[in-house]
């Protein structure tokens, strides 16, 4: 098979070995444990509670409900009685007003819930019972599911792109979900296909699992219009618009969104959650989670219940062996870090990496040396290093000029800096101080057109 | 905080294990070769000059950081490697002090009045050597003979300047030449040997091939094109690579990270510039050799380079739309 992929990037020690081995453990919470829902779990507007303090809520009875057209409901993954509403701490260090609902242990499941054939369903019910499943883009991003899923009138689709890469480091539950749960994948697919029957099916998985690229194909070997690519294991290969260049060969244009080079692309577990959702009728309730580092006691996979504090899990799985000395919700490429376990897992929640003092290790920055490396390795074709300069100059026009806004924030050029220089943060800060910026001009115009 | 030694961060939590000293000791290795061979060919005396050189720019920079009360940097190995660049650059019939004089010049004026490593504009060991070059001529083209001996000879780039048919017929062999065995500055004479340091350089990912590739196939065909002596245009042409201090300063100097472009293109510029104006001074200049002042003058265009070379960024919008958005 060949193996395709994109210009550029970097190629961390992947750290998978540690935990790609061990099959999906569920862990459900502790009997009495206050289980947390923050309205903010996606991107777009907050949900709000439609349960109040003292309902009895069961296994996915929604209890919170989208507002707006770019959002998503959320469901209980429990059953219990709501205590509380209060803000709590996500994973991404924000404070998100949450539902508490304090778990039974009996795990009684909503009675309102049923399987659904999909063949029978015409495609504004397919949305609409992904939209009522919950689902957002588990990759990470958090993008509500249905609004990707029905794009501009007009728009032709002709590919959808699974996004089995999983590129950062150390993490393996997608890999796992592929090599365990491959037959709800392709099943899935196959509803996104309905509602585009002319586009071709591709998932993309890093040449570095030759054995889930083994199994998918051979599951998929009978699917009409579906097929698996191999992808060179590169980082950020899971990069939305590298996926695709790497499997179409198209760009998507600076400022665009997949849709206009005709791909719709979905994380592994946000197409194994579409298949849940709608034929075994259970919305987003749990998310596969991924445990590792030289600090984890029991570095593993974990089915975990969304709302469950990361400290119940650890508590669950015999917590540290060592002194964590760094604590990252997500992959080591990108995932920002934490200061405690009491925070609450949400959809987009994917690992926690527990460094020891060793592998937390922070280099010292020095002076630029020149030497070409970050622009050598830039996915996006961005000077970092001139970048950063610009940005250290305080010239804001210079960076907009210099396509900083382009920046994924991927970090593969500090990655790769022989100096150790910061230059992955400079940019991201600067791209809020020009988002704000813009902000506030828009904000003026609107103001001085009235 | 339930963890009391938890490390808040930026991303990424990992980085690779290249350094700024990792890649200065990597330049270092691979001009060992041709510092041996230096050595070798010039004695002990050579070996003295190199390490006076090292040692004075390595001084040089910690007083001068010491003085205007910055970090002492000379552990990232920089001044170890411009110390030794400006050594393989001086005759081995230089005097002590000379090579002093050179590295000072070239740390502090060069480079740390610049703003340090990395913000240099030219390659400060040529500075150094250019320096010298007009300070005191005499001692920096007194050129000896490989040997115990220290006999006083042409080089072989000032015999084809001269272009006297008796002289012209002591040139020596191709095999000399390659090999080390001729007269030059200590580190400059084996072209053998700056092609394996070369070599580990560009496999170890140190330097892109671009710019010595380029350099040295500028040479190669403009001095086919243009042929000084002899009957076999592509011997002679072969030859010129082997003289003179095109192998050093197109694999260690013309590569120089800060004063030599970032872009691929703009490395290709380089190559070509190096390569055309050092042929032009070699065959109608007033100096024998002209790849010190090729590179000098090179490096001033570089930010012109680097700005007119950007690489084209990912999703790049066709220029009319760049232009409407903006």
């Amino acid at each position: 098979m060949q193996t395709l992929t994109f210009k550029r990037g970097v190629h961390p020690p992947d750290g998978k070995a540690l935990t790609k081995d061990a099959p999906i453990k569920v862990i459900l919470p502790k009997e009495d444990s206050e289980l947390f829902f923050p309205m903010s779990q996606h991107i777009g507007a907050p949900c709000e509670p439609i349960v109040a303090v003292g309902d009895y809520v069961k296994v996915g009875q929604k209890i919170a409900e989208a507002k707006g057209f770019v959002s998503s409901p959320i469901f209980s993954s429990i059953s219990g009685t709501v205590t509380d509403i209060r803000p709590m701490l996500t994973p991404g260090g924000a404070m998100s007003p949450s539902i508490v609902i304090k778990n039974d242990g009996k795990m009684e499941k909503y009675e309102g819930l049923a399987p659904k054939d999909y063949t029978k369903m015409t495609n504004e019910e397919i949305i609409a019972a992904i939209k009522e499943g919950g689902i957002v883009g588990l990759g990470g991003a958090g993008f509500p599911t249905q609004v990707k899923l029905a794009p501009p009138p007009g728009t032709k689709i002709d590919h959808i792109l699974v996004n089995a890469a999983e590129c950062e480091p150390y993490l393996t539950c997608d890999y796992r979900l592929m090599l365990e749960q491959g037959e709800k994948l392709v099943k899935g697919l196959q509803i996104v296909q309905k509602l585009f029957p002319d586009a071709k099916a591709v998932i993309g998985i890093e040449d570095n699992k030759p054995d889930a690229i083994a199994h998918l194909s051979e599951l998929c070997k009978d699917v009409p219009n579906m097929e698996v690519a191999a992808l060179k294991a590169k980082f950020p290969q899971g990069s939305e618009k590298h996926l695709i260049k790497a499997v179409t060969g198209r760009e998507v244009p600076s400022g665009a969104l997949p849709a206009a080079v005709g791909c719709i692309v979905d994380n592994v577990d946000t197409i194994i959650s579409i298949y849940n959702a709608i034929a075994e009728g259970m919305p987003l309730v749990r998310r596969i989670f991924t445990v590792t580092g030289g600090a984890a006691a029991n570095p593993g996979n974990y089915e975990i219940r969304i709302g469950m504090t990361i400290k119940d899990l650890m508590d669950q799985i015999g917590g540290f062996k060592a002194d964590p000395a760094k604590l990252i919700a997500g992959g080591p490429m990108m995932g920002p870090t934490m200061y405690t376990l009491d925070a609450a897992t949400v959809k987009t929640s994917s690992a926690l990496i527990c460094f020891t003092a060793e592998e937390a290790f922070i280099p010292e920055e020095s002076n630029c040396i020149r030497c070409g490396k970050c622009v050598e390795h830039c996915p996006m074709g961005l000077m970092p290093f001139m970048l950063n300069r610009l940005i250290l100059q305080k010239n804001d026009d210079g960076f907009v000029k210099e396509h900083g806004m382009d920046c994924i924030e991927c970090g593969s050029c500090s990655y790769i800096c022989p100096a150790k220089r910061q230059l992955a943060q400079s940019i991201r800060a600067q791209k809020k101080i020009e988002g704000a910026r813009r902000a506030a001009a828009a904000a003026a115009a609107k103001a001085a057109a009235k | 905080m339930d963890y009391p030694n938890i490390t808040i961060s930026a991303t990424p939590h990992v980085r690779s294990k290249d350094s700024t000293q990792s890649i200065m000791r990597d330049v270092i290795i691979a001009l060992m070769p041709a510092t041996i061979v230096g050595v070798y060919r010039f004695g002990i005396k050579a070996l003295l000059l190199i390490i006076i050189s090292i040692a004075s720019a390595v001084i040089a920079e910690a007083v001068y950081q010491k003085i205007t009360k910055q970090k002492v940097t000379i552990s990232d190995l920089s001044a170890v490697v411009t110390g030794l660049l400006l050594a393989m650059n001086i005759p081995s019939s230089a005097p002590w002090w000379l090579p002093m004089v050179g590295s000072a010049f070239a740390i502090i004026f060069a480079k740390q009045l610049f703003g340090g490593i990395g913000q240099n504009f030219i390659n400060p060991a040529l500075a150094g050597r250019a320096f010298l070059l007009c300070s005191y001529p005499t001692l920096m083209t007194a050129w000896v003979a490989p040997g115990p001996d220290a006999i006083s000879v042409a080089t072989p780039l000032a015999i084809l300047k001269e272009g006297n048919p008796e002289t012209l017929s002591s040139l020596p062999s191709l095999l000399d030449a390659a090999m080390g065995n001729i007269g030059g500055c200590i580190g400059e004479t084996c072209a053998i040997a700056l092609i394996i340091g070369g070599l580990y350089l560009i496999a170890k990912g140190i330097i892109s091939w671009r710019i010595p590739v380029v350099y040295l196939a500028t040479v190669f065909v403009l001095s086919l094109l243009l042929p000084r002596e002899g009957s076999n245009a592509v011997y002679d042409a072969v030859y010129e690579l082997m003289i003179g201090g095109v192998m050093l300063g197109a694999f260690f100097m013309a590569t120089d990270y800060a004063s030599s472009p970032i872009t691929p293109k703009g490395q290709i510029i380089m190559g070509l510039g190096c390569g055309i104006i050092t042929v032009l001074i070699r065959v109608y200049g007033g100096y024998p050799e002209g790849v010190s002042y090729s590179i000098l003058i090179m490096n001033l265009c570089v930010p012109l380079i680097d700005r007119f070379t950007k690489p084209t960024i990912f999703g790049a919008l066709p220029k009319a739309k760049e232009a409407k958005k903006a």
